[in-house]
């Protein structure tokens, strides 16, 4: 018996070293947004004026090293429900079925299927991107730069609206609204392993 | 009869009548629809012309500086022509009050005008929602404001034509004769 609890003892004991040892490993593993620095925006003519606002909330699970980028994860949700375009009669209007339908699907997601560094800082994130629960591939071009500690990523891409049906029937005039839409990215982000 | 105002004066007069009742007329309408694309074509139609009414504004500013217009028939009673005086400094000054409020309402909001869908103009507010709720009515007030002294502008003319039958509004019809003034 006490043979027994000896060796539960070691094994414990032993567990507990290799945590100690695997967490900052974990740490490392996952990196973090900081919110306060960071800025989803997008901006999109209409009748060739440029029109756009930005994404209050959003959060993401970042898994990256530049050093091992084929081991990278990104995860990225955005909720739609909190555009903000400065114009509350505007901001209604994206909220309704055939432009967000926020109300019904709140979440656009970024999940990246492959990641490509092009040197000096530069990176080509591949992936999916759904929003109203369709998904398309896209490639985001981030360059990345560092300083004290804080890794700031900053991107931007264009998608085409109507692929994902924003802006679905009468608001389908690409004439009118532009089907192009700029999607701009800065992240701030920290515990991100040196360039 | 009365000297006549100048040619390009009362092209000034006559482009900016048709504009700004258009104008307002478009105005009124645009604000009852609910969104559509058809509320935002005639909102930025509404601004292409605002802006359009604000450079002729300027320009016929400057021509009017230059150009003396013909004086008041001499049988107008002291108040009449001081009245008529302050109606039209106040036109001039609503001409340029009017666009410019709904210029500096439309960047408040969010949406920076850009001229015939051509020409980007700068915005000389920042975006900001709550600037954009103040600016709103006074941008309504200074557009009714200009309807009423046009109503007065209106209502004196027909004054002249009817009861004082001094033939005051030929000063600024086109010269359909053709003849020199």
């Amino acid at each position: 018996m006490k043979l027994v609890q000896s060796s539960l003892q070691q094994v414990v004991a032993v567990a507990g070293v290799a945590m100690l040892v695997a967490l900052p490993n974990l740490a490392n593993a996952q990196q973090r947004v900081v919110p306060a620095q960071s800025e989803i925006a997008f901006v999109s003519k209409q009748f060739g004026v440029p029109v756009g606002g930005k994404f209050k909330k959003f959060d993401a699970e970042v898994t990256f090293d530049p050093k091992k980028v084929e081991a990278a994860k990104v995860n990225f949700n955005v909720d739609l429900l909190s555009a903000d375009i400065g114009n509350s009669e505007t901001e209604a209007e994206l909220k309704k079925p055939g432009w967000f339908n926020s109300q019904k699907m709140p979440q656009a997601n970024f999940t990246s299927t492959a990641v490509k560094a092009i040197g000096g800082g530069k990176f080509e994130f591949s992936g999916k991107l759904s929003i109203k629960g369709i998904s398309q591939n896209v490639v985001v071009p981030v360059t990345l730069t560092q300083s004290a500690g804080v890794t700031r990523a900053v991107g931007s891409f264009t998608l085409k609206r109507l692929d994902f049906k924003i802006g679905d029937g009468e608001w389908n005039d690409v004439s009118l609204v532009a089907n192009e839409v700029v999607v701009n990215i800065k992240l701030a982000l920290t515990g991100v392993p040196p360039l | 009869m009365s000297p006549r105002y100048d040619r390009v004066a009362i092209l000034f007069h006559w482009l900016m009548a048709v504009m700004i009742t258009a104008s307002f007329a478009v105005g009124l309408y645009m604000v009852s629809l609910t969104m559509s694309p058809t509320r935002i074509k005639l909102y930025n139609w509404h601004k292409w012309a605002g802006v359009t009414i604000l450079t002729l504004a300027a320009a016929r500013l400057l021509w009017r500086l230059k150009h003396t217009p013909p004086p008041l028939p001499p049988t107008m009673p002291k108040w009449q022509t001081s009245a008529a005086n302050v109606a039209h400094v106040m036109l001039y000054i609503l001409f340029f009050a009017v666009p410019l409020t709904g210029w500096a309402y439309s960047s408040a909001a969010g949406f920076p005008i850009v001229w015939f869908g051509w020409i980007p103009l700068p915005d000389f507010v920042p975006k900001d929602r709550e600037l954009a709720e103040f600016l709103k009515p006074w941008h309504w007030m200074a557009a009714y404001a200009l309807a009423a002294v046009v109503a007065l502008h209106i209502l004196a003319v027909v004054k002249h034509l009817l009861m004082d039958d001094d033939n005051l509004m030929s000063r600024m019809l086109p010269n359909m004769t053709g003849d020199k003034k």
